[in-house]
Formats: structure tokens, sequence, C-alpha cells
């Protein structure tokens, strides 16, 4: 199978026959530094420009099409925009939280890439509880959020945050029950782990229905987490202006409109590693010769592939819903995706110990 | 149900009713002071003028006049125009805006605009026009040199 | 009105006296389509109270008729509800002829029908696209657009603009129909008819859709008599107040179209009436594009119109209810006073009693029902 780890591990070697151990770790630390900021970047600028053209064409209309060929820098040009304006801090907002809460909000999303698989052998930190660590650090996100709300000395903004407080809150519920029915399933926690457990075949087709109603219900629940449409009540346009970010301008708006764009990218990435099998290609069974077929797609593209499709998805509801209002939201979770999810965690640990699964 | 008997009804409340029928409808020119009084009375009458579609005022340079235009939701071809003689200087009628919700907006406009005190209005203050604005702009006699337009 | 600074102290957070707190919506907001500005007192995500603070638009149109002459008076009218231009300027020429006593060519008449029901139709599809958008769902807004383009170019060929026409003049309207007129309705009726279901599977039948307007913001018939409502937002609550069926102006008596009502009075069903309006208005259209009759399409009238004294009062039914027009006449060139009964300054009047103890979420979907044309309100 192709892999990137044969690069990941010359670079390794090369850099400890030629430095000491420690300048070795420094130098591996800013490689990595410097892709994650890379990473970043490019992932913000393609996100938006992709979520501007999906709109444009469920819309009738064109998008971005005169910056570069067919618009492609349109979004370089407003990050340009938005470096040049100016950052205001309005009056009687608590300064310092006002200026932390993008950066805690941009921080929370640059940890969730630490134990993301982007292709075979291509991971930052394999750590044993990789899916316990998304869960957890995700939720940090929700103070920043409820920083930025309170000290913009706005009442939209309070709005906003208490939305979205009480909105992410619930829905880490129903994402994480749906994450351990994987957990249950795999056996384990590890990210590779889950992976490898897909050899035979992804989960959504492995696991029967269960894994599929897990699946819907992992969608649902990080659109909510995410703040998007139809779950954007915390930004509701038409409700709050712009919810906790209303007062925020220049490149601090661009961190958390690049947090929320990364955070969708993590959240598809988990979910297309936790149900789609990660970097995995399509795998039937015990079909040898298909199966060898499958792995000549190296695993960058299959990772890529289902990751964008299942943003593509997440693009798709935005355009396509009206917002819910906030006691539906929390209805929605509490009294359906909740118990739902709840029951489908007892089907799966009762298929797992029995072995019902492929 | 004609307006002979709209006639017969409202001077039956107020005696002093000048009639005028020159228009498309019934005209009733009542004294100010017993407008409330006629206006329950027409709300309940078996008329039932629920429907008050215009309330405005007019100013005559000599007095104003409040015009208020009744209709029936049941009855749509029964239509009365009661209208009140008010003081210029110091002018004063009741509010309806009890009987009709729909007058309290409009006679917090005429407030405004032509500077008439309703009485018992839950709460008269200005609509349209800044707090601080001075005068009565739709009254004859207004000037305001900056943002006027003389054609 | 407010004074700025009390506005300002409102706007500030210190403000939150037992889980009270005061937010202004507007004058610059998302979801007013306008400059309307409402103070909210909200205790949580509840409202407790409505107070509109209006103005911010207000050009006096009825001071600025009193030295304008009658003919000239009808061009200010398309400035107060811009989206039915046409009907307002409509309900002027109305009034005006009924005080000279003026017959209109059977031709104007038919005209002046098409061009109101079109201006309906376009009217609605603005509402339509708008209204989705106070709820989040951005895309039937430009699937609305497309269809009202369509009316829009054919009101530029005849007409000459497309947003404030003053086509329609005392005696008729002011030139004949474009060449291309009866073709290009045809084709967007046509047209209109296959894409109009578009939005029963994009917005009607959503679910979340359904949920967000069923029983929100009711109005009963009896609160929606005596506000004044009119149009759809009454017709909604079942009341029959639909001028061109109780009133009949031009040639609305002889043509076959039904006056549509609900019983609910909520937001759906405000929203169901004006979506079934516009299939009436199209049925009308059809039934008047192939029979225009020939002949003149201006009755001859003086050069400057004279009414006289007395008083004229017409009114017609545009895209958000009953317009009326009062005129006061001394006699003279210029109307002595005039008075517009605008149907959105009534329909505003009742969201303070129809919002109350709702979200703030639930505001969004009454005043976008409420269909508010903040220069219509203003005037």
């Amino acid at each position: 199978m192709f892999s990137l780890e044969s690069i990941t591990n010359a670079v390794q070697d090369w850099l400890n026959a030629n430095f000491s151990p420690m300048w070795a770790l420094i130098i591996q630390c800013a490689i990595v530094i410097l892709l994650a900021m890379g990473l970043f970047a490019t992932l913000g600028l393609v996100l938006v420009l992709m979520e501007r053209k999906v709109a444009a064409h469920m819309q009738i209309r064109l998008g971005p099409n005169r910056v570069g060929p067919k618009g492609m820098f349109q979004t370089a040009a407003d990050t340009l925009k938005l470096i040049m304006k100016e950052g205001l801090t309005p009056e009687g907002a608590d300064k310092l939280l006002f200026n932390l809460a993008p950066f805690v909000v941009m921080i929370v999303s640059m940890l969730l890439l630490a134990p993301l698989a982007f292709s075979n052998g291509f991971q930052l930190w394999d750590l044993n509880i990789g899916v316990l660590f998304i869960s957890a650090v995700s939720s940090v996100s929700v103070i920043g959020i409820l920083m930025a709300g309170w000290a913009s000395n706005n009442k939209y903004s309070l709005l906003g945050a208490m939305r979205s407080g009480a909105q992410i809150v619930s829905y880490e519920l129903s994402a994480g029950l749906s994450i351990i029915s994987i957990v249950v399933l795999a056996g384990s926690l590890q990210i590779s782990d889950i992976i490898n457990s897909q050899q035979d075949g992804w989960w959504i087709f492995k696991g029967h229905i269960p894994a599929i109603i897990s699946f819907v219900i992992f969608i649902i629940a990080v659109t909510a987490e995410t703040n998007r449409a139809p779950f954007d009540l915390a930004e509701a346009e038409s409700e709050l202006t712009a919810g906790f970010h209303t007062e925020y301008s220049g490149m601090k708006f661009a961190l958390f409109f690049l947090a929320e764009y990364i955070n969708i990218f993590i959240a598809c990435a988990i979910g297309a590693t936790l149900f789609l099998g990660g970097w995995m290609p399509l795998h039937i069974g015990h079909w040898q010769a298909f199966n060898h077929v499958m792995d000549y797609i190296p695993g960058v593209v299959w990772f890529f592939g289902k990751t964008f499709f299942l943003i593509f998805v997440i693009m798709w509801f935005r355009w396509t819903f009206p917002r819910l209002r906030i006691d539906q939201l929390l209805n929605l979770e509490w009294k359906y995706l909740l118990p739902i999810s709840l029951f489908n965690l007892l089907l799966v640990t009762l298929i797992a110990i029995m072995g019902w699964h492929f | 149900m004609t307006n002979e008997d709209i006639k017969q009804y409202i001077s039956g409340i107020v005696p002093d009713t000048v009639y005028d029928e020159t228009g498309e409808w019934l005209n009733a020119n009542i004294p100010p002071q017993s407008w409330k009084q006629l206006a329950q009375a027409l709300r309940n009458s078996p008329f039932s003028f629920d429907y008050l579609f215009c309330l405005t005022c007019v100013d005559w340079k000599t007095h104003l006049t409040m015009v208020y235009h009744l209709s029936s939701t049941a009855n749509r071809q029964l239509t009365v125009v009661v209208k009140a003689k008010l003081d210029r200087n110091n002018p004063e009628i009741d509010t309806v805006s009890d009987i009709w919700r729909t007058a309290e907006f409009h006679e917090r406009e005429v407030f405004e605009m032509f500077g008439v005190q309703f009485k018992g209005h839950p709460d008269l203050r200005k609509l349209i026009l800044p707090d601080d604005f001075e005068g009565y702009p739709m009254r004859k006699d207004f000037e305001d040199p900056v943002n006027m337009i003389r054609l | 009105m407010y004074s700025e600074t009390q506005i300002l102290k409102e706007a500030s957070a210190g403000d939150i006296d037992g889980g009270e707190l005061v937010i202004n919506v507007g004058p610059q907001h998302p979801a007013t389509h306008g400059v309307l500005h409402l103070v909210i007192t909200l205790q949580g995500e509840t409202i407790k109270k409505i107070e509109p603070h209006l103005g911010y638009i207000h050009r006096s149109i009825e001071k600025m008729c009193e030295s304008l002459s009658y003919r000239q008076f009808i061009y200010v009218t398309s400035r107060m509800d811009y989206l039915s231009a046409h009907i307002n300027n409509h309900a002027c020429a109305l009034c005006v002829e009924k005080g000279l006593q003026v017959e209109v060519p059977p031709r104007a008449k038919v005209i002046r029908v098409l061009m109101d029901e079109l201006t309906r139709i376009a009217s609605h599809e603005l509402w339509l696209g708008a209204m989705a958008m106070d709820l989040g769902a951005f895309t039937p807004f430009f699937y609305a657009f497309r269809e009202r383009e369509a009316i829009n170019e054919i009101m530029e060929e005849t007409c000459g603009a497309r947003l404030t026409m003053n086509y329609m003049v005392p005696g008729g309207v002011m030139f004949d129909l474009h060449p291309n007129f009866q073709k290009k309705v045809k084709a967007f009726i046509t047209q209109f008819k296959k894409k109009v279901v578009e939005f029963d599977d994009l917005v009607t039948n959503n679910i979340i859709f359904q949920n967000r307007m069923k029983g929100i913001g009711v109005l009963s018939k009896e609160d929606a008599i005596s506000y004044g409502c009119t149009g759809p937002v009454a017709r909604a609550s079942g009341v029959h107040c639909d001028i061109r069926k109780i009133y009949p102006y031009e040639i609305y008596d002889q043509l076959e179209f039904d006056e549509i009502t609900e019983s609910a009075g909520d937001s759906f069903a405000r929203y169901m009436v004006r979506v079934r309006e516009m299939h009436q208005s199209a049925k009308i259209i059809e039934q008047l594009i192939d029979n225009i009759p020939e002949g003149d399409y201006q009755a001859k009238t003086k050069a400057v119109l004279k009414l006289p004294k007395g008083e004229f009062y017409s009114r017609v039914e545009t895209a958000r209810g009953e317009l009326g027009v009062y005129i006061v006449s001394e006699g003279g060139t210029t109307p002595y006073r005039i008075k517009f009964r605008s149907p959105g300054f009534s329909n505003l009047s009742a969201l303070d009693h129809i919002a109350r103890g709702g979200k703030i979420g639930d505001l969004m979907a009454t005043m976008g029902t409420l269909d508010l044309v903040i220069p219509d309100i203003d005037r």
C-alpha cells in the first residue's frame, strides 16, 4: 500500500543522524508547526471558496469569478482586506478577554489537528486516547465563544454567546455518544487502531443499522457544535445581527471565521475517520482483488475525499434549511437525539459483544 | 339599514349633530365633547361600526377638524364619517384607542403632526418625529426654513 | 421616537434589572428590511414588550402633496410602498378621477389591472424571499428574485422604470403597452406556474419552516379588525377584507378570482394566504392578457386639473392591504389636505400584541409575515 511513512521516517533518520536528539526534536517541532500553519491557511482559503461556490450553485448564481481564474483568489483578496482593516475594540469592553477570545477559539481548533491521521503513517500524535482527546478539547471552544460574547459589552453578543453555550454543551452529548458507539465496535480509543479495524470495510457498512444511526446523529450534532445552519443560532443573522462576533472586526473577526471553517473540517475529518475509515481505501471483506485495486489510490486522497464529501453535505444543509428556534433546538437534542443515541449505544454494545458485526 | 337609520341613531345620542350628505358618504359633524359617547355607542350599535379605517385631522386655519371614517366588517356598505371641530389653540378630544385599537397609533401621529391632545390616551408620545421636535408640521402655518422646499 | 442619548443608554449592557434586557432592533438590523426601530424588552429570550419607533424615513409625503398639483403628486406616492408603486399610483389616480368625474377608457382599465396584478406577484415574490431569509434560509431569496426579475423586465419595457414606475395618470395610463408586452407576460406566466412549485418543496413543506411558523404570532379575527389590519394579514385571520371583492374598482367585478382567507391567524396562515394569492393574481392575468380591448389608453383631460370643492376617498388593495387616499379639495389645483391610510401602519400597530410572549426568533417570523415596508409606514 502506498504510504507516506517512508518519507516521515527518512526525515527522522536524517535528522537523528545529523543533529543531537534535542535539536532533532526541535526541528521536527518546527516542521510540524509549519505544516499545521500551512494546512490552516490553505484550508481556510479553500473552504471559504468552496462554501461560496457551493452556495452559488445552489442559488442559481455564479459566485466569485473575477479575482484569478474562476475567482480562485477571491478568498485571498478577502483575507488581505481583513488584515488591512482596523481591529476595533468597543468602548466598555473587557479588553483582555475580548482580544483573547479569538485566539482561544483558534488554539482549540489547532489542538484538534494533533490526533488526526491524514494518511498511512502521517499523523502528528497517535496518542492512545485520541478520541477522548478530541471530545475533551473540542468542548473548550465554547469558552472562547462565551468570552467573546461576554467581553463585547453588547447585548446581541451576550445573547448569542448564551445560546451558543447552551447549544454546544447539549450537542456535545450526542456527538460523544455516537463516537462512543464506534469506540465500542473498534475496541480502542486510539485513532490508528480505529482506522486499522476498518481494514475489511468501513464501520458505517460493518456496523449494521446502529452505525448508520450513529453516523446521522453525529452529523447533526457536529453541525450544531460548529454553529452551522440550520443550527447557527449563535450568530443568527436576522435575529442577533451576528451573535457573539458582532463587535469583532478585521483580523480578529477573520480568526473566528477561520476557526469556524477549521472546526467544520475537523468535525468532518473525525466523522470520516470513525465512520468512513479515514485514509483506509474502500475495502470489501475478503475481495482481495478489489481491495488491491483500491489500494492504488493513495490514503491522502481517500481521507480528503471523504472529508470534503462530508463538508459538502454540511454546506448543503446550510443552504437548504431555515434556522431552528432556540427551544426547538434544545428539544431536538434532549427529547429526541439523546434518547435515541443512548438506546443506539445499547444496541451497538449488544452487537459488539455478540460479534454480530462483519 | 340606510343613512337615514344611522342619522336617526346618531341624533338619538348627540342631538345637535349637523349632517352633510353631499359627498360619497354620510358626514356627521358633532361637538368634540360627545365624541367618546358616540364612538362607544356606534361600536356597540346594531350597525356595529367595528372598523375605523381612517383617522386624520384637517387644519382649516381657523380651526382643526378631526375626521373619523367608520365602517362595519359585517356590512361593508355601511360607512359613516364623523367630524369634530376643535379649537385650534387648545385642541382636545377624547381618545378612542380603547374602542378601536388602531386609533392608538393614528392618534399618536395626529398628536405630533397637528398637536391634538387625546385625553385618556395610554401612551401619547411622539411616534414619527424626534422627541425634541418643536411645532406641528402638518399645520398650515408651519414653517421650516431649512427642510421645507417651497414650490 | 427616543432621543439619541436615551438609545445609547438603553443599548449599553449595564441595565440588566430583574432579568429584563432592553435591546434595540434596528434602525439598522438585517431583519427589519429598512430603517424600522423596535425597542424590545426581553426576559431571557422571551419578548415582554415591543415598542416601534418610526420616522427614520419620514418625508412627510402628505405635506409635500399639498404643494403639488393633481398630476404631480402621484409621482411622489410611488415612493411610499415602493414594492407596489403601481397600486399606489392607481389609488391616487382613482381618487382624482372620482373628483373629476372622468370615465377611464376600457383599454386603460385592463392595463391598470394587469399592471396591478403583476406588481402584486412581484411584491409577494420579494416578500417570500425576504421572509425565508429572516428564518435563516438564504436560498429561496434567489429563487424568488429570479421570478421578480422577469416582472421587472416587463415593467421596464412598458413603463421605463423597474421600481417606481409612475405609469398611471389621471384618466388612464401614461403610454400604450410595449408591443412585446403580451408575449412576455404569457411567457412569464408559464414560467411562473412551473417554478412556483419549487417554493413548496423548498419552503412550504419544510418541517423546520412549518415548526417555526405554525401557532406563532396568532392574531384573532376581532383583534385584526380592531387593529385595522388589512390585506393578507387580516385575511389570514378570517376577515373578508379584499377591496377588490368588497368595493370592486376598475373591472375587478367582471373577473373570476377567489378571495383567499385562512382561519388560523398565525404566521403560517399569513404565509399561505400570500402564496395562494400569487396564484389568483396569475389567474387574473391569464384572463386578461388575451382580451386587452383596443382603443385609447388615456381619457381626454384638461392640462391643468382642478378638483371641485369637497372630499374624495378612494381605496385599492395593495400587496399589503387597503390603501386609502383621502383628498380634501378647496377647488384649487393642489389638494388642500391629503391623507394616505397606509396598510403597513395599521399592520405594524398589531405587532406588539401578537409578538408578546414569543421568543426572539418568533419575532422575526411574525414581523416577516406582516410584510412591513418601512416607507409605507413612515410616508
